[in-house]
């Protein structure tokens, strides 16, 4: 085993244990720590690959926006045993009905990719700035600005919801 | 080659760590003295000639403090925030372009511990996790001004990273390159004849908006609300003692130390000089003149970050958020706007 696939694998375990942690704690400030970890792990992942720019853009993205947001929320919030919610045993039934649905849904879908025909010799610079815009801007052109739709549908809805309500505390 | 390649990238990584150090060491005495000097008073002068050892004394007082850690705290994330927060600091160090490269034994070496392709957008994410060391440590603590220290921090955070990176998207339009080895290359030679090829000459708005951005991120005055300690005791290292105040303390020093050195990177032609290509020739001499000129650039921007704590009030908190999300953001958008229009005009003309 090289030193690349050492460390695969300890990224692997690494973001899969911490995975399953963020779903074991009890504490959701713990869950949310734990979440980052996993987040990072992916990361280091992308760097193996080479895939600087996807790299960045996990940090950036998820462990440096999204997660802080999720912190602040949760401390805001100060949630401890105290004032959790007691959930009715009719929601938890709900709630593993469907995680265990969702399961199966991926298990078949990796099932479903079949044999992939992956090169034998990737192309390592595939992952930088220049040959993703590329990609992005000539090939998958319509799926990219598509998605910048639909974030900038996002972005009013977010709006419009914080709007209405100071509206109504004035 | 390689093998050569591998030692001195390791040489320059601890080279690098030293320096960040020292100068945030010395930063701490630097600001001690300027803040003497705008106050009429002597600032540390017993310490060593002139007080020059007192970052030293100071140093050394930290460590030998009381460290105390709260009964109702989360021990563990209580004692990593500090080294969260002073590892995020040290790391974004790696991508600064120091000099040109230096000729060693016929081989050219790069003077930055790793060129990457994205080496702008890693500085601005290791900016953004910077803020989970402050964070974690509010939260930990189990107080209420240190969350709300840690609150401000996030919101200010978040809130000015969005003008920051875009008044960063500007520039990468204008050199058409992540990296800021290629962003230095893009400011040699001048600019209308007479001015230096630099950036903030070709971007005025969007290098104030960078500065503004980059004050609130390295939570320094007038944007300390985080640590306001006129309404939050200490701010988020209120139950903070001994050497992991310090390191929270360091952190900050560090972070304004790399950030200048982001700010004369992108903003101030790095370590380029006008017209020295002209006198001197030697790889060597040009690397050692262009260092000598990136640090003189670089304590400036310490100097101002200085200056300014010690000259302007500070904002209020809502007043802090309106300027961010109100001001700062549209005139971001508008300058990259702007920008966008005068490369496309620029290839019809």
């Amino acid at each position: 085993m090289g030193v690349s696939e050492i460390l695969a694998y300890a990224l692997g375990i690494i973001s899969v244990a911490s995975a399953l942690l963020v779903v074991f704690s009890k504490n959701p400030i713990h869950s949310v720590l734990y979440l980052i970890i996993t987040f990072f792990s992916i990361a280091g992942q992308y760097v193996l690959l080479n895939a600087q720019f996807l790299f960045i853009v996990q940090i950036i993205v998820y462990s440096g926006a999204i997660m802080v947001l999720f912190l602040f929320v949760l401390m805001l919030l100060n949630l401890n045993k105290d004032t959790e919610p007691q959930k009715s045993n009719l929601f938890k039934f709900i709630s593993i009905i469907t995680a265990c649905s969702l399961f199966i849904s991926m298990i078949a879908m990796v099932k479903g990719v079949g044999n992939l025909n992956l090169p034998s010799e990737p192309d390592s610079q595939i992952g930088l700035v220049k040959n993703l815009g590329m990609v992005l801007f000539s090939k998958y052109v319509i799926p990219f600005e598509l998605s910048s739709v639909l974030f900038i549908s996002g972005m009013v809805g977010a709006v419009m919801i914080g709007k209405k309500e100071t509206h109504d505390i004035n | 080659m390689t093998d050569s390649i591998l030692l001195f990238k390791f040489v320059l990584a601890i080279v690098t760590f030293a320096i960040s150090l020292g100068v945030a060491a010395y930063a701490t005495y630097g600001e001690r003295k300027i803040a003497g000097l705008f106050q009429d008073r002597l600032g540390p002068n017993n310490a060593g000639p002139w007080g020059l050892l007192q970052p030293l004394a100071d140093g050394g007082k930290m460590f030998f403090k009381e460290d105390f850690i709260p009964a109702a705290s989360e021990k563990f994330l209580f004692i990593l925030a500090p080294g969260i927060a002073m590892f995020t600091a040290l790391m974004t160090s790696a991508i600064i372009p120091w000099t040109s490269p230096i000729l060693i034994s016929g081989a050219l070496y790069q003077v930055q511990v790793a060129d990457i392709d994205i080496g702008i957008l890693y500085s601005l994410g290791f900016v953004s996790i910077g803020v989970y060391g402050i964070m974690i440590g509010g939260w930990a603590s189990n107080n209420k001004y240190s969350l709300m220290g840690a609150i401000r921090a996030s919101s200010q955070m978040i809130s000015y990273e969005l003008a920051m990176g875009l008044a960063l998207l500007a520039v990468i339009m204008m050199s058409g390159s992540l990296s800021l080895n290629d962003i230095v290359a893009a400011q040699k030679g001048s600019f209308l004849g007479f001015l230096p090829n630099w950036n903030v000459f070709k971007q005025p708005v969007g290098f104030l908006i960078f500065l503004i951005c980059a004050f609130a991120e390295t939570n320094r005055a007038p944007f300390d609300l985080p640590e306001c300690e006129t309404e939050l005791v200490g701010g988020y290292h209120t139950e903070y003692s001994s050497m992991k105040l310090g390191l929270f303390l360091f952190s900050e020093y560090i972070n304004m130390f790399i950030s200048s050195a982001i700010i004369a990177t992108v903003y101030f032609g790095g370590y380029n000089l006008p017209l020295i290509g002209r006198f001197v020739t030697d790889p060597n001499a040009l690397a050692a003149i262009g260092f000598a000129v990136f640090f003189a650039k670089i304590l400036f921007f310490i100097f101002f970050y200085m200056w300014i704590r010690w000259t302007l009030p500070r904002f209020r908190y809502d007043q802090l958020m309106h300027l961010g999300w109100k001001s700062l953001i549209p005139i971001a958008i508008i300058n990259l706007l702007v920008t966008g229009a005068v490369l496309i005009l620029k290839d019809y003309l």
